[in-house]
């Protein structure tokens, strides 16, 4: 018998990370991210509803430079959150296992998420007139 | 549960080192986790530099180099020494892989060596495989028949044959189990990509009848669907399989037979 309890052997701190790895945590974190930008979103309805001082509040917070980096980050977690869940959806009809498939949809999603998420505030940009 | 840090007794140490003999001209360096049991300590991790003229080329060729000549106490399983009896799957230069089809010369820089990731470790490179054994045998890999057994074999057309490539070749080595972040969290409910493609295998099988049966086993939040498709299993798997593929068509049969 041991004398002392057996180690785990170490993982995370020495396996050497893949793309296609990268995307699975950042899905989960997205995911979370996600859930989190609900709140905000339930926040400024809320205070559109709580009365126009509630509601200039909430616009100049989530209006400052900081609110709009979140809205940022919020919109990129749903564009990758939508394509990558789209490519799990191709996963779940049986395509694209291959390494060389998984590989490339998984630049696909990145690229693609990160195009969506450009053009969709240029396109809200140009329609509010400029920030 | 996950843990991303290991515990305070798992903790990797610094080790000993051992030069390369004068004269050697092209040297490696071999940094390899050890722990013993007999003494109590933290395991560490020692250097071993190799002198590769006079070594064989693969990193197995090393290790038993090592411990043949440089220090007996190292020990790790070893047998076929040709990729196809799965005993000295390790994790060798970030990526699980067997040692004995691993050349050395694909290793860049000094090759950091250790057991299969996030298991028990019984001794340095010997880790506890005990459990992931319950879990093949949970999934009855033999196979079943309620039919008369007819006087010959059981006939499989070709085509039925040829379902099984890609799954019959796995040796259990558990290069792709521990090689999945999935099975590091939950390794003590998911089966994890080694026991699905074994499970996929007999599900597949034209011969097998219990199909319903091995599904039913299966159809449970953690056995199988805690494979978030990763890839990590494909991606490592020393003989070039596919448990993804295999465990995606799993995940179709449940569908399909709603």
């Amino acid at each position: 018998m041991a004398k002392t309890a057996r180690p785990l052997s170490p993982h995370l701190q020495i396996y050497s990370w893949k793309f296609t790895m990268l995307l699975s945590i950042l899905h989960r974190a997205t995911g979370i991210a996600l859930a989190g930008g609900t709140l905000l979103l339930v926040y400024w309805l809320s205070a559109a509803a709580s009365g126009a001082a509630a509601f200039a509040d909430a616009q100049g917070i989530i209006g400052s430079w900081f609110g709009l980096l979140v809205l940022f980050g919020f919109s990129y977690a749903l564009f990758f959150h939508l394509c990558n869940g789209i490519r799990h959806l191709f996963w779940d009809a049986g395509y694209g296992f291959d390494l060389g498939t998984a590989w490339a949809s998984a630049l696909v999603t990145i690229v693609v998420s990160a195009a969506l998420t450009v053009i969709a505030w240029l396109a809200g940009i140009s329609f509010m007139g400029g920030l | 549960m996950v843990e991303l840090a290991l515990p305070r007794h798992s903790q990797v140490k610094e080790g000993k080192t051992f030069p390369a003999p004068a004269g050697a001209k092209t040297v490696k360096t071999f940094k390899i986790y050890r722990w013993d049991p007999e003494t109590g300590e933290n395991p560490r991790v020692d250097s071993y530099d190799i002198d590769l003229d006079a070594c064989g080329p693969m990193v197995l060729d090393a290790l038993i180099k090592i411990k043949n000549e440089i220090d007996p106490s190292l020990t790790f399983r070893r047998s076929c020494r040709e990729g196809i009896c799965g005993s000295c799957s390790m994790n060798i230069a970030g990526g699980n892989t067997l040692a004995c089809i691993k050349p050395i010369e694909e290793c860049k820089g000094d090759v950091p060596i250790y057991p299969l990731p996030h298991m028990d470790v019984i001794k340095d490179l010997v880790p506890d495989l005990m459990k992931i054994w319950a879990q093949y045998e949970s999934v009855e890999p033999w196979l079943q028949a309620e039919t008369t057994a007819p006087s010959r074999e059981r006939l499989q057309s070709p085509e039925e044959r040829e379902k099984l490539d890609g799954l019959w070749e796995c040796i259990l080595c558990f290069s792709c189990s521990t090689g999945c972040p999935s099975y590091w969290w939950n390794s003590d409910r998911f089966l994890g990509p080694a026991i699905l493609l074994q499970a996929y295998r007999w599900i597949a099988d034209s011969r097998d009848e219990s199909t319903g049966e091995r599904l039913d086993n299966l159809e449970d939040p953690f056995r199988l669907y805690r494979c978030h498709t990763i890839m990590n299993c494909t991606r490592t798997c020393p003989k070039g399989l596919n448990p993804a593929k295999a465990i995606g068509e799993i995940k179709k049969l449940m569908v399909e037979r709603r």
